[in-house]
């Protein structure tokens, strides 16, 4: 015996909770209207101290921790994969992403905090996974990754994570307006039979709780995130598609027009705060 | 070939105690999931870490860990090891459907 000393270990385990909000969303719906009626605080109105907090500061200290930590944080699978996949040739250009970007350390760096932005192509906004997508199309010749898929998913994190800690800047560029609006009105639409709009609950009632989880104030900052209740890497848009089924409407679809419109709409209101990605929620 | 993250110092000195971390992506199926046709998810598991130290001597257990059903997707653990001699560290998951992988680790005594 020369090596043995074995203290302590710890294996996560983490509850499911998809259940309990199900149930919890039901009540809400009776009591919310009241709530709203007397509450006064907007997240929005960011006084000479910014109001505004990360989805992390809702978290339990325990969750913080690992999303903290590197070494804890499951996300760091997915940007290990995606780095190896910057540099794996595909498609007919037999290019990797490396081939023109270079290390995505420096080439990457502060990308990720200016999507969605506009495509020169199309002159229509587009998502960070998006964007990878058209590279492949357009510069490698290779097949599109399909959206919230494991290897898309992987790029996206790997070319976020070099834009960790840089603040949100999204781009001022004209053309965006009128589907940053747009975003904005789908934000304060009611939908779904509990007939729930996004502003009720994360502007209006953020900081308050949803049965036994607190309500978030809708800032992007972490995405793509490990999801505990998911137990994997998910996108924004499976988030918001996430609360959509939640209030019992019909989910847009992956990379729909109004899925861009609303995460361009919520970069606008996070601009200045700083990126996470890939952030650890519960 | 599933992915791991090992992390652990690559050398301490004699007596010290070293933090090692490990992480691999598993899904962790329990099977007792329905899929989105209504079926259950066969189950999948990873029922077995092990770590074991070889100074060239010989191998001698470091950690070892069962796994069951309620254990989350890509388990992730810490264990703590005394720093006695250099060799290498060799972690090993199995699991089911034959899943097996062995990932190692050099760890230096100055």
């Amino acid at each position: 015996m020369t090596a043995g000393c074995i203290s302590t270990a710890r294996a996560l385990t983490q509850g499911r909770a998809a259940m309990a909000w199900r149930r919890s969303l039901l009540g809400f719906a009776r009591v919310g209207f009241f709530a709203l009626a007397c509450s006064v605080a907007n997240a929005q109105t960011a006084g000479s101290a910014d109001s505004r907090r990360s989805g992390f500061d809702f978290m339990r200290p325990s969750t913080q921790a690992m999303q903290r930590d590197d070494t804890q944080n499951p996300a760091m699978l997915w940007v290990k994969d995606g780095e190896a996949l910057w540099l794996q040739k595909a498609g007919q250009s037999d290019k990797a992403c490396a081939t023109c970007h270079a290390a995505a350390a420096s080439s990457m760096r502060g990308v990720a905090a200016r999507y969605p932005a506009i495509d020169e192509l199309t002159q229509r906004p587009v998502t960070l996974s998006q964007r990878i997508n058209l590279c492949r199309q357009n510069h490698q010749q290779a097949q599109i990754l399909p959206l919230e898929s494991q290897d898309l998913l992987s790029l996206e994190s790997y070319v976020a994570f070099q834009s960790r800690g840089l603040p949100v800047v999204p781009p001022a560029d004209p053309r965006l307006m009128p589907f940053v609006e747009r975003g904005q009105q789908l934000y304060s639409r009611r939908l779904g039979q509990l007939n729930l709009s996004c502003a009720q609950c994360h502007d209006q009632l953020s900081g308050q709780r949803l049965g036994s989880s607190p309500i978030p104030q809708a800032h992007p900052t972490g995405y793509p995130v490990y999801r505990l209740e998911w137990q994997t890497l998910g996108s924004l848009q499976r988030r918001l598609r996430n609360c959509m089924t939640g209030v019992r409407a019909e989910p847009y679809a992956y990379g729909a027009d109004e899925m861009v419109e609303l995460e361009l709409y919520l970069a606008s209101r996070a601009k200045g705060m700083r990126l996470e990605a890939p952030g650890v929620r519960p | 070939m599933a992915r791991t993250l090992i992390n652990m110092p690559a050398s301490a000195k004699r007596g010290d105690v070293i933090e090692i971390r490990t992480l691999i992506a598993h899904p962790m199926e329990t099977g007792w999931r329905p899929g989105s046709d209504g079926k259950l998810l066969p189950r999948n598991l990873i029922r077995r870490l092990s770590c074991t130290f070889d100074d060239g001597t010989g191998k001698s257990p470091v950690f070892s860990a069962e796994m069951f059903p309620a254990v989350a997707a890509n388990p992730y653990f810490a264990f703590y090891m005394a720093a006695t001699s250099s060799g290498m560290l060799s972690f090993t998951w199995e699991g089911d459907n034959g899943f097996a992988q062995t990932e190692t680790a050099a760890f230096t005594v100055a």
